[in-house]
């Protein structure tokens, strides 16, 4: 023992201006079970891929087994012995798991029976040694997420891996299946192999894991074993522990509700329920934030609101009208704007012009286009108008969208929005990617609207931009909300353990 | 030894990085650029002249002169009126096709069953001459026109119900009822609808002139040139003056924003089908009341399929779709003419293939940029 299996040092990965990962200093011993843990965007997902030879750093240096290593394509990664259960499958759905796992083989041309039965032996002695059983003649299509995961780890060690990275491996998994991938990670630590798993499930690190790394921004925060940690700890460690600045924001004054939901139950992609049982209401003029960890339903809740996901159960209303079964486009009529995740793909259209996607959601209406003729004249203006108010930098209205800086995008992406005077607009990550100034051009706008009386939901991996905004904080967690906190008794630390799903402790009652 | 093997191996690291990054020693290299989506405007020019030079050399390897056999392609495409009346009848529909395919190829959806749309047009409009042979003259045209487009926007159903319903890909429905359609014509004409005082000639009887569509004096070139252009203008005006372009050019462009601007993704693809196989209908309905006068086994020559390089040549612009159809049609005359010299007529053929092979090369390459080395 102590030898080390892998070593990162200094490692470096820019994408364009963006550090993933700013000087990494990362190792792994020999056969154990290393989690690396940090917040989506962290970097954690780069390293992983540095080792997988899915991505080249720009500097530093990877030893495997104590030598130096260039792990330049996947090839090269699976000749060091370093497999990758990738968080989607790499799978054939047609194939069965037997051809799944012998694909890419060069071994030999001809393909006989007699072969296809020798490997086929020699994947039931695999399964057999590890534990995992899957069924493996049928085409994967027909097999649970879980025995398709199962097939992808047979897969690398079929290959020879002895160091298997696993990306996010339980977030596609129910508990019960979760505890079985844990049950088959010990197996395989006990004959020797290692394993690097990223999630940000604090639980099942403190599960299954002998050694944690915590990254955060793209830098390596703390590795600790974790017979000397906690679950407090590591979620601090996590979200950082500077306190805010003192909160400037002046507060917004709350009116009547707009927005109730009640007991809303959304599936996620995989078809287990992101959100259970969630209710919350959201009055004019005040800005509540949603704070959680990536993974625990806020994407669905923001797709739930805006029509763009199915309510399995509750009820929403919108100033006074239930709309939980209405159409996209009549909530957006009716006054629900999003300012959806990823702008470039899915808020704004990069091809087209400022003007087209200026009217992206008003082009339904008689002032942009009548008796569906466009009035070009018009909307020229108009579009003129609403750059100069909010400031949008352009080399011109007819310019693509997509040569903005993300500043300037999201801003032209907001003026939109808040041009249409909506009663609610749920703003996911409003200020991801952007620098410090269009980040607070960008609070301004939203502070703007807040106090022309609108409902803000905020939904933000950035707690101290929730903090610094919000009037109230809902914290989700494993698609609850497990916490309500106003606007006075906001407190990181209280924040960070709800987020980690550790509950209330000392200040339970309030 | 350990500490001694790892000081070794970063410097061995180190050099191998800058070694990797040498390579072969161009001043330039090529770098995928995620900020284009595809070549600039004079691509298609380019890849015309790099066909043009390929199939030179096949010519020349073969013992002939290609600027003499080009020339005579040019001449009788394009040398006399006759030429340039036959490059125009077979630029009809090349173009409605043409602008049917553009139209759902800019939403993303790969319509190549402009072939059997043609081909369902044409037999709805000799319907028309057979079921309903006492309808007053002057509504034969109309009538026929609108059959053609129906039978087509119908076809065109087929591929995109099944796309939006049940997620089947429109490109093997829309390929397979090629085949369908052409095997219908083929029956029709072998069987129930064949001429009985025709010799047995695959084809029903011919029109009657208020059946016909009228023809230009002297000339093959008939009045279904004003439904192409017709057609054309609508194209532009819709696509750049009206509230359905706009939500086409913005389903074009990221179908994901037009989503979360609540457009129905469906429900254009239905649309564009429709409007897609209505054009290709339009032009079987104008070959055979225009040009055959009749409907007649193998009505079109791959129409259908040439006007995919049409609609590409043109970059999807229906202007541009005037110029190309045009060259596209004269490719096809050229190539009966250089018959007289020797050759086969094939050679459009081949033509056709290596320009929408060059095409589609300088498309790939156009999403590249090139980056100096430093």
């Amino acid at each position: 023992m102590g030898r080390m299996a892998v070593q990162m040092l200094q490692i470096v990965k820019r994408f364009g201006q963006v550090a993933a990962n700013d000087n990494v200093d990362f190792s792994v011993k020999q056969g154990e079970i290393h989690a690396l843990l940090g917040e989506n965007g962290a970097g954690k997902s780069t390293v992983m891929s540095l080792l997988s030879g899915m991505y080249r750093a720009d500097g530093g240096d990877i030893l495997i087994h104590g030598e130096a290593a260039r792990i330049r394509s996947p090839r090269d990664a699976m000749q060091l012995g370093i497999g990758m259960v990738h968080q989607n499958f790499r799978l054939v759905p047609t194939l069965t798991a037997l051809e799944n796992i012998i694909l890419g083989e060069k071994s030999r041309p001809w393909r006989g029976k007699a072969w296809k039965q020798d490997k086929a032996q020699e994947i039931e002695a695999i399964c057999g040694k590890f534990g995992l059983s899957f069924p493996i003649h049928a085409p994967v299509w027909q097999l649970s997420v879980g025995e398709q995961q199962r097939v992808e780890i047979v897969k690398t060690l079929y290959r020879g891996a002895d160091i298997i990275l696993l990306d996010e491996p339980t977030s596609v998994l129910t508990p019960g299946e979760a505890e079985l991938l844990f049950e088959t990670l010990r197996e395989l630590k006990q004959s020797g192999k290692t394993m690097i798993i990223t999630t940000h499930k604090l639980k099942e690190v403190m599960a299954v894991s002998d050694r944690i790394s915590v990254m955060r921004k793209g830098r390596m925060i703390a590795t600790m074993d974790r017979s000397v940690t906690n679950t407090r700890e590591l979620a601090e460690l996590m979200v950082g522990r500077q306190l805010p600045e003192a909160s400037e924001t002046a507060p917004g004054c709350p009116g009547n509700i707009v927005l109730e939901a009640t007991g809303m139950k959304v599936l996620a992609d995989h078809g287990y329920p992101a959100l259970d049982g969630v209710s919350f209401a959201v009055k004019k003029g005040e800005i509540v934030g949603v704070a959680g960890v990536a993974g625990n339903g806020q994407k669905e809740l923001a797709e739930a609101i805006a029509g763009l996901r199915n309510w399995e159960e509750g009820a929403m209303t919108f100033l006074g009208e239930r709309m939980e079964a209405a159409s996209i486009r009549r909530r957006i009529d009716k006054g629900i704007s999003l300012i959806p995740e990823d702008r470039m793909k899915s808020g704004l259209a990069g091809s087209l012009d400022l003007v087209d996607n200026l009217m992206l959601k008003s082009y339904g209406s008689a002032e942009r286009f009548k008796l569906g003729f466009v009035r070009k004249n018009r909307n020229e203006r108009w579009a003129q108008g609403l750059v100069d108010q909010f400031d949008v930098r352009t080399p011109g209205l007819n310019a693509p969208v997509r040569g903005l800086s993300g500043g300037n995008q999201q801003k032209l992406l907001l003026a939109r929005e808040i041009d249409r005077k909506p009663g609610l607009m749920v703003a996911v990550h409003p200020t991801q990617g952007l620098d410090v100034g269009a980040t607070e051009s960008v609070h301004n706008m939203l502070i703007g609207l807040r106090d022309s009386s609108a409902g803000i939901l905020l939904i933000s991996e950035d707690l101290d931009e929730v903090m610094k905004l919000s009037d109230r904080v809902l914290v989700l967690y494993g698609g609850k909300i497990v916490g309500e906190l106003g606007k006075w008794d906001i407190d990181k630390e209280r924040i960070g353990r709800l987020m980690a799903g550790l509950g209330e402790t000392k200040e339970a009652a309030g | 030894m350990s500490r001694n093997m790892m000081a070794e191996a970063i410097r061995g690291g180190k050099q191998a990085g800058r070694r990797a990054k040498a390579g072969p020693k161009l001043p330039f290299i090529l770098q995928f650029d995620p900020m284009k989506k595809g070549g600039p405007w004079w691509m298609p020019i380019a890849s015309v002249a790099a066909a043009l030079l390929l199939c030179a050399l096949f010519i020349w390897a073969n013992g002939m002169n290609p600027l003499t056999v080009y020339e005579k392609m040019a001449a009788g495409a394009f040398g006399s009126s006759f030429g340039i009346s036959e490059t125009l009848v077979k630029a009809i529909p090349l173009l409605l096709c043409g602008l049917g395919v553009a139209a759902a190829y800019r939403i993303s959806v790969w319509n190549i069953g402009a072939e059997g749309q043609l081909v369902v047009g044409a037999i709805a409009a000799t319907a028309v001459t057979i079921y309903w042979p006492n309808l007053p003259g002057a509504l034969y045209i109309p009538v026929m026109a609108a059959a053609g487009m129906a039978a087509g926007a119908v076809w065109g159903l087929f591929t995109a119900y099944p796309r939006t319903h049940f997620g089947v890909n429109e490109l093997i429905t829309s390929l397979m009822l090629n085949y369908v359609a052409l095997l219908l014509l083929d029956y029709l004409v072998f069987g129930p609808w064949r001429d009985p005082a025709g010799f047995n000639f695959p084809g029903t009887p011919l029109f009657s002139p208020e059946q016909q569509l009228m023809t230009f004096s002297g000339t093959r070139l008939h009045y279904g040139l004003l439904f192409a252009f017709v057609a054309v203008v609508l194209f532009a005006v819709f696509y750049g003056r009206t509230r359905w372009g706009y939500e086409m050019k913005l389903l074009g462009a990221n179908p994901l924003a037009a989503k979360y601007a609540g457009i129905s993704v469906s429900r254009h693809i239905i649309l564009v089908m429709l409007v897609s196989g209505g054009l290709a209908g339009l032009a079987g309905m104008s070959e055979v009341s225009g040009v055959s006068h009749r409907l007649m086994y193998g009505i079109s020559p791959g129409y259908g399929y040439t006007a995919i390089i049409v609609a590409w040549l043109a970059k999807l612009n229906p202007w541009g779709m005037m110029a190309t159809s045009l060259f596209v049609g004269g490719l096809i005359v050229g190539g009966y003419s250089v018959q007289t010299i020797g050759l086969p007529s094939s050679m459009s053929l081949m033509l056709q293939g290596a320009i929408l092979i060059c095409l589609i090369g300088g498309e790939m390459l156009g999403k590249y940029k090139l980056v100096r080395r430093r």
